[in-house]
């Protein structure tokens, strides 16, 4: 395994009741960088996903095994406290879901629940988080609205930079520009290449010219499995598996 | 004219008849109750407590009665909530889509359909059974076990209706359960508390039965938990039961005052809501 590897999944399997979901999944994700999950809907991309900061198991019957590995912490170890990991590892829902409280509150939500810093630092967190994601000067002046009022492609702006505030090392994506027009897909897009410099970025996309343009490293996923992994460029342009040939074929038509 | 269109303006007929006659029977109860009671509603019928002769037609007001019920019903909705809120918080975020939370909610639907004289004799077997007195506390402990399943189903059913993507949102930035239900599904659900208690209150100030045996009545007005209080349905009961016409029409001035408290509640309770639920999403 590469030094650079910052998450490990090794064996990972999940079953809803008797449905197995994830299927002996083993794979080391890039620190740093970009990398994209692609697959038909269903493969299993969002629950991989999903186990990677453990919010899978909150499903009704969820049973996840195996390991994964962020930095050197196994998350699924023994005794191991859930919601620092959580806090660790931030992910960006697919439907922008902002919390029913005003901009500032949204975004203060993390750092509130872990006392982190005064009220002032609090103000400069809020700050720098939504100037991160650009949104800075179109919310300065009513940061006390309900975050509801925001437009769609705002209010997912709003919550990565919720996700920011709490300071996590990895940023787990799912689909976060499914539900938005193209503008504002593509300043998420944006967003997330600046990112990669200081979170490792994972990202669930079934929309490959995305994945060309964001990722680095992509992974192709059918039916619960891990079909096949690699650089961007040479998943793209030649991949190994027939599967993945066949789906990037269709996929690209 | 065929078949369908005949069935439809049938329906169309029946409808707005069935709310002709519900419309109709409000007007008429309120139209009795301000006609008879209007005239005998004066400063000194809400200010001052019945003097000796006050049942057979002589002086004094129902002061003890309208105190007693406020009372009663404020406190009585203070314990409900204190009890109910957390139960529905725990339906929600802890027992959620499990079978234990369906059976309670079973429960709380059966104890929501036993009347109120029930729970009035379940009180008062209570109370004597722990040495107690017809007092306020007594009325209190009965009328929240009463309002309890009311504000519980009210509440419960806005909880359900929280979207799980909030939860979600909330458990992946590292929050405990404990903080997403108050931080997040009791703000969002806020709205319906509000309107959760302040039915309950309508119904708990309202209702006789549950006091009868257990806050006893008194012309005094309550000056402490352990002292008996008046209420404004038994008030309204015991005049009415009189053989005299000015005893009977302060009756109706007594339910003017009721049906006044429970209107100024439910308007309260759509402005409250509205204004909480600002930043509902």
């Amino acid at each position: 395994m590469s030094d650079d590897s910052h998450i490990r999944i090794r064996d990972l399997n999940l079953f809803y009741d008797d449905a197995q979901v994830l299927k002996d999944v083993s794979v080391s994700i890039h620190s740093l960088h970009v990398t994209a999950i692609i697959g038909a809907s269903g493969c299993g991309k969002t629950s991989l996903l999903k186990c990677i900061n453990r919010l899978a198991e909150l499903a009704p019957r969820a049973r996840v095994t195996g390991e994964v590995i962020v930095g050197n912490q196994d998350i699924y170890a023994r005794g191991v406290d859930v919601t620092a990991v959580r806090k660790r590892i931030g992910l960006i829902a697919q439907k922008p879901t902002p919390l029913p409280m005003s901009i500032f509150e949204n975004v203060a939500y993390g750092p509130r629940i872990y006392g982190m810093g005064s009220k002032k630092k609090l103000r400069e967190t809020v700050e720098r988080c939504l100037k991160t994601v650009g949104l800075w000067d179109e919310v300065k002046a009513r940061l006390k609205d309900p975050a509801g009022r925001l437009s769609i492609g705002q209010q997912q702006r709003l919550c990565l930079a919720r996700g920011l505030a709490v300071e996590p090392e990895v940023l787990l994506f799912d689909e976060p520009t499914s539900s938005l027009d193209p503008n504002s897909a593509l300043r998420i897009e944006r967003a997330i290449v600046e990112l990669k410099s200081n979170y490792t970025c994972v990202v669930v996309t079934h929309n490959l010219v995305q994945a060309r343009r964001i990722a680095d490293h992509v992974l192709f996923m059918s039916d619960g499995k891990l079909v096949e992994h690699g650089a961007a460029d040479a998943m793209f342009d030649s991949p190994r598996e027939a599967q993945t040939q066949a789906y990037i074929m269709d996929e690209s038509l | 004219m065929t078949r369908r269109k005949l069935l439809d303006r049938l329906l169309k007929v029946t409808s707005a008849a069935s709310m002709g006659v519900v419309v109709a029977a409000l007007a008429a109860i309120l139209w009795t109750i301000i006609s008879k009671g209007a005239k005998s509603l004066n400063w000194s019928l809400i200010t001052q407590v019945p003097k000796g002769d006050f049942y057979t037609g002589g002086g004094g007001g129902i002061a003890n009665a309208i105190l007693g019920s406020i009372y009663l019903g404020i406190g009585a909705t203070l314990l409900a909530l204190a009890i109910g809120l957390p139960t529905v918080l725990y339906l929600r975020t802890y027992a959620d889509r499990s079978r234990f939370a369906s059976v309670v909610r079973g429960l709380l639907d059966v104890l929501w359909g036993v009347p109120s004289i029930v729970f009035g004799a379940f009180g008062f077997t209570l109370m004597i059974y722990l040495g107690m007195r017809a007092s306020l506390l007594a009325g209190i402990i009965t009328v929240a076990m009463f309002e309890l399943p009311i504000m519980i189903r009210a509440m419960d059913l806005v909880m359900r209706m929280v979207p799980h993507e909030l939860d979600e949102v909330s458990y992946g930035l590292g929050a405990t359960r404990c903080e997403t239900a108050i931080k997040v599904i009791a703000r969002q659900a806020i709205p319906g508390i509000v309107t959760g208690a302040l039915l309950a209150f309508g119904r708990g100030i309202g209702d006789a039965a549950s006091v009868l045996f257990t806050a006893g009545f008194t012309d005094r007005i309550p000056e402490s938990l352990t002292q008996p209080a008046a209420t404004l349905p038994l008030a309204i009961f015991f005049q009415m039961g009189t053989p005299f016409k000015e005893v009977q029409d302060r009756a109706y001035g007594a339910a003017l005052v009721l049906v006044m408290i429970v209107l100024v509640t439910s308007v309260a309770s759509r402005v409250l809501s509205a204004r909480l639920g600002r930043y509902v999403v």
